[in-house]
């Protein structure tokens, strides 16, 4: 799947991150991430993203990512939860 | 069987994670997730990826994990119940229950147990009553699901369908107090008070858990985890009362040995609801870990 539309998810809170997602003008998937332990964490934080990404067949979108120390669990809510909204054509109620 | 230890049942925001992933340290018997109350309506999403993730990968310590899922009679509470079922939490606490409710909440664990190959009757349930009508019918309620554990008694949505005044005391909700927790023992099941508002008060805190266990209450539900200790000194055996209780149960067995049926203990005769009463207190002791 391509992402078409931009969405965002999560917060700037300790333990958090924020995700917005949004279409990518070149092929394939592209992650920009800022992170407060990117040294020791951002291969991993990358990792996590990505495998969600793929898992959801999102093959077309660029990610920018604010990591606030999210553990995977986290990580991986956000990014499913800013795909579902970019996918989403109607809010729920 | 003797139901798993609900002294204290702790509120933790569904959306945050910092709260999430330490829950299960901060010693209370349950922490309910809740992704009701305290998630506002366009994050509703998020909380419940938040949570079933959390289920599936935060360590919780053996706490009991509950999720206050959104009414079952919304889209967002339908919703929060499928996707949530999958991530086996102990349990859903339903929020403003009615026997309709609690029925389409057991309909829709039951297929997603099913689908998950969860063993059926895993995921339990934990009505609110928290309205006049839920109240008065709290019987027909606990009848509608076999999945049903314990109730608790939501005072602050209750007091406003009453259209009355919640004060500290707590009088205006005695008969509420009285009638949930006589119907819950009934049933067998457990009764959990409302959680004290005022997060500062810590006399106020123990007067009011005290009050509500004296009227029957087997737990209560916390809003903040500095309110759990207070709550379980409430909800524990005391030293004395085990003392006593041990001596109970030895003079008992001592009386058997000897081929008494009556037996006194202290000067006073031990009949059939003091032994029941003391073998309740060890039972409660060694699920607190106190003996």
């Amino acid at each position: 799947m391509i992402i078409t539309k931009a969405a965002r998810a999560g917060t700037l809170e300790s333990s958090d991150i924020f995700i917005m997602i949004m279409p990518n003008t070149e092929d394939g998937i592209e992650i920009q991430l800022e992170s407060l332990v990117i040294k020791q964490f951002g291969e991993q934080i990358r990792r996590v993203i990505m495998d969600t990404l793929q898992r959801m067949e999102i093959k077309k979108v660029k990610v920018i990512a604010n990591d606030r120390g999210a553990l995977d669990y986290a990580i991986r809510s956000r990014v499913e939860t800013a795909v579902q909204r970019a996918l989403s054509n109607e809010e729920e109620s | 069987m003797m139901p798993r230890l609900r002294r204290s049942m702790l509120f933790i925001p569904g959306n945050s994670p910092n709260m999430i992933q330490n829950a299960g340290v901060l010693n209370a018997d349950s922490i309910i997730l809740d992704v009701e109350d305290a998630v506002s309506i366009g994050e509703k999403d998020s909380a419940r990826n938040l949570i079933k993730n959390a289920l599936m990968q935060v360590n919780f310590y053996g706490c009991e994990v509950v999720v206050r899922v959104n009414s079952p009679s919304t889209a967002f509470g339908m919703k929060d119940l499928r996707v949530l079922s999958q991530s086996k939490p102990d349990a859903f606490m339903i929020p403003m229950a009615t026997e309709k409710d609690i029925i389409k909440a057991d309909q829709i664990i039951t297929e997603a147990e099913k689908k998950a190959e969860i063993k059926e009757g895993h995921i339990k349930l934990i009505p609110i009553a928290e309205t006049a009508y839920a109240v008065e019918n709290i019987a027909a309620i606990i009848k509608s699901s076999n999945r049903i554990e314990a109730v608790l008694l939501g005072a602050e949505d209750l007091t406003a369908d009453l259209e009355i005044t919640r004060t500290k005391d707590g009088d205006e909700i005695n008969y509420a107090r009285n009638k949930i927790s006589n119907i819950c023992k009934a049933y067998r099941i457990q009764a959990i008070d409302t959680p004290y508002a005022d997060v500062n008060d810590y006399d106020g805190l123990l007067k009011d858990t005290i009050k509500g266990k004296n009227l029957g209450m087997s737990g209560k539900a916390a809003i903040n985890p500095r309110q759990v200790d207070i709550i379980h000194t409430a909800y524990s055996p005391s030293p004395e009362e085990i003392e006593y209780a041990q001596n109970v149960i030895k003079a008992m067995e001592d009386a058997k040995a000897e081929g008494k049926g009556v037996f006194s203990y202290e000067g006073k005769m031990i009949d059939a609801p003091i032994i029941l009463r003391a073998e309740t207190v060890i039972k409660k002791a060694k699920l607190a870990g106190i003996l």
